[in-house]
């Protein structure tokens, strides 16, 4: 089959999806409906395999395929083509997106089964595979931007998809309009770099970018990629802009899967690794970057460790593992940061629909307090979970543990890296391995605290194969990027797969020297020593003497009380920001529309309807009367003819 | 006796004055009476009145345009008659009388 119709099949399949569920919004078949859904993206995921496997058959240098359906907007310089590209880096994204999509569109077809909306909810699901394979396909990063705001908006839409709730309608707002923040700011970085290049295809740009780095903070290329990081900070839920992922949790539970941790909420990483070149000659917004994934990394992880909603602990979880993957973003490691991107995908898709599996079979129960003892009644879901439990905390040899790993060493070694930063993900890294730990041992393990209302049992098998696969990927996800030093004692050398494939469209960092395999070494081993140390610590807590933290959290006081309650952020978002500008609108509002624009069309209003009252008052019907006016008038007339 | 030079005397202006009281009249009718029928009588007092301006005009200015604009007038009249007639006609059908008040009800 020829390049450009497996495209169009790839791209347009999950939109066929979307209408034929949106058509027939009302039916309430599951099986049919999700039936649908599960085969548009299933067909996508066959074409974009079909697509990759020629990428494969390429030299490795020349490995792209770009296909130009039709011009889009020729304005003056402006040019830009509804084009789509397949290269290394979207390979990567649209595997990742139909493949772990397909898997959470059949885990959900068991999941809202009962749901009066399930067909509303799949066309909309279908969507944002159509929106989120745009932004990954896009050649230029206006036609991006068009995928960008679609994932926005279905995001919109599956967050507040039961919004007869106000709560989860508001969770719905908060995320638009968090995210249209960011947006504001990828317009104008967008703006800067279109005036700079003359250009907004991706290609030309990543050509035209100079080779001698920027080191002005006003320069053109650091002021643009600035602003496109602050758009990404909107949408990957990044420090400061990351507050609308927690509630976005309002969603079902497939949603979150889906988009709240494996593909929307990468999109900002993906963006910047799409546009490596620019951004690496950019030293100072690589440091931005990297200071603010390290911060979201452990800022996030602290708020984790208080919070007792099983689907709030991996919405930080999440905004914690996105912060790694900015963090290689910072130092220069891209490689690293979409293989995270990928690892994460695998666990953190499984450990969202394990946790929708639990939610399930609680009766939308999510308060980790009242279960326990689980992995007695749901095997497979425990099973699986553990397989999870293990990748994120980076114990080798699951997925997490290499791409982690990978992260924290080039922070480390990188030249754009620092002790600090790595100081920062390695303790981060310890958080997520405790609360992690934390998670599995209230919810799988010690005494079962659950409601003698309700009897969990198993899902069924709709749920539980998505789950075996996820599992599967992220044991052995991982082994595709093996790093060197760990290759070379292995039998047969397997080489780091990952890094050779991406390396022709990455830019390497300026000035990597070499390390010694020792220290690598040794702080491979440390992370995993603290990973082991803080996991042994949680489950000492919280299966053999749950007063412990009670304790501690009580002699911490004040300041557990600061993180349980998420530092206050939002509070301080509406006290700094929301009120005043609510205030001040309402002050403009009163003044200004209500008391001036108002005011004064009323006047005019009030003037016309006067005068139609005063002329409606001689339209009595009398026909007489009327031709007595007519008369009257005649006489006016020819008096003023006359006296002339 | 009548002397035939008194015919003789009548100028453009006598015939005017006729047409003017002739109108007058009519319009007095219109204005004035209740009755459809008379006012639509009236109505063709103002169309002669204005007729014979023009049929005066046109014989002291030797030009026919003026006969040939009356002959349009009386037809026009004819039809207008016509109509006012059939209306009345329906009027009276419903409300028993042709009284003008009743025309209100034409009121959208």
């Amino acid at each position: 089959m020829n390049h450009s119709l497996l495209m169009a099949i790839l791209i347009l399949s999950p939109l066929v999806g979307f209408f034929l569920n949106g058509l027939r919004y009302r039916s309430q078949k599951a099986n049919l409906s999700g039936g649908i859904a599960t085969a548009a993206i299933f067909i996508s995921f066959i074409s974009s395999c079909l697509l990759v496997n020629e990428l494969i058959s390429m030299p490795a240098d020349a490995r792209k395929i770009h296909i130009k359906f039709f011009e889009w907007i020729y304005v003056e310089q402006l040019k830009i083509d509804m084009g789509f590209l397949v290269d290394q880096i979207s390979a990567i994204m649209i595997l990742v997106i139909t493949g772990v999509g397909s898997l959470i569109h059949l885990f959900s077809i068991g999941y809202m089964h009962h749901d009066k909306g399930v067909t509303k909810y799949f066309s909309y699901l279908n969507l944002f595979v159509f929106n989120m394979l745009i932004l990954v396909l896009g050649d230029s990063l206006l036609t991006l931007f068009v995928g960008w705001e679609g994932v926005g908006l279905c995001s919109y839409l599956l967050i507040g998809f039961w919004f007869t709730d106000q709560e989860k309608a508001t969770a719905g707002m908060k995320a638009f309009i968090t995210n249209r923040i960011g947006d504001a700011a990828f317009l104008l970085g967008m703006f800067i770099l279109f005036v700079t290049f003359g250009t907004l295809n991706i290609q030309e740009l990543n050509i035209l970018a100079p080779s001698v780095a920027e080191t002005s903070w006003l320069g053109a290329i650091t002021l643009g990629t600035l602003f496109l990081f602050i758009g990404a900070t909107g949408k990957s839920a990044q420090i400061p802009l990351y507050v609308w992922l927690p509630d976005a949790m309002a969603g079902p539970t497939p949603v979150s899967a889906l988009i709240h941790a494996a593909t929307m909420v990468t999109a900002g990483v993906y963006m910047i690794v799409r546009l490596n070149p620019l951004f690496i000659v950019a030293p100072n917004t690589m440091m931005v970057i990297a200071c603010i994934g390290a911060a979201t990394a452990v800022f996030a992880a602290t708020i984790g460790i208080t919070q007792w909603d099983i689907k709030k602990i991996l919405a930080y979880s999440t905004i914690s593992q996105l912060g790694y993957m900015f963090l290689a973003v910072g130092v220069g490691a891209f490689g690293p940061a979409m293989f995270h991107l990928m690892t994460h995908a695998f666990f953190k898709a499984l450990m969202f629909l394990g946790s929708g599996s639990v939610i399930h079979s609680m009766h939308e129960e999510q308060d980790i307090r009242k279960m326990g003892g689980l992995k007695k009644y749901m095997p497979i879901t425990h099973a699986t979970f553990f397989i999870g439990w293990l990748a994120i905390i980076g114990m080798p040899p699951f997925a997490g543990f290499f791409s982690k790993d990978e992260i924290l060493w080039m922070s480390f070694q990188s030249p754009m890296g620092h002790t600090a930063l790595w100081a920062m993900g390695a303790v981060g890294a310890a958080m997520t391995a405790f609360y992690m730990t934390r998670l599995m041992c209230l919810t799988f393990w010690g005494k079962s605290r659950v409601a003698k209302s309700i009897h969990p049992h198993e899902s069924p098998w709709l749920m539980t194969v998505p789950l075996i696969a996820l599992g599967i990927l992220s044991a052995i996800g991982g082994w595709i990027g093996i790093p060197h030093i760990i290759a070379e004692i292995l039998p047969g050398h397997p080489a780091n797969i990952f890094a050779e494939w991406l390396a022709p469209v990455l830019k390497p960092i300026p000035a990597l020297g070499h390390a010694e395999a020792s220290l690598e070494w040794g702080l491979m081993g440390g992370s995993v020593f603290l990973a082991v140390i803080s996991s042994f610590v949680a489950y000492h807590f919280y299966v053999r003497s749950p007063e412990t933290p009670k304790k501690i959290s009580e002699a911490l006081g004040p300041i557990y009380k600061l993180i349980s309650k998420k530092y206050l952020v939002d509070e301080l978002y509406f006290g700094a920001i929301i009120n005043p500008l609510v205030s001040f609108s309402k002050q403009v509002w009163y003044r200004v529309d209500v008391n001036l624009i108002d005011k004064t069309t009323y006047v005019i209003s009030d003037f016309v309807r006067g005068g139609g009252s005063l002329v409606r008052s001689m339209q009595t019907g009398n026909l007489q009367q009327y031709a007595m006016y007519f008369g009257l008038g005649i006489v006016f007339v020819l008096a003023v003819i006359l006296m002339r | 006796m009548l002397n035939s030079e008194v015919f003789l005397d009548i100028g453009l202006n006598h015939y005017l004055i006729v047409a003017a009281l002739l109108f007058s009249m009519g319009m007095a009718g219109v204005l004035l009476r209740r009755n459809v029928i008379v006012i639509l009588m009236s109505i063709e007092l103002m169309l002669n009145a204005v007729n014979l301006t023009l049929i005066a005009f046109g014989k002291f200015t030797n030009n026919v345009d003026g006969q040939i604009m009356v002959f349009f007038v009386m037809t026009i009249a004819a039809a207008e008659a016509a109509v006012g007639l059939s209306i009345a006609v329906t009027i009276f059908k419903k409300f028993r009388e042709v009284n003008i008040r009743f025309f209100e009800h034409l009121k959208g």
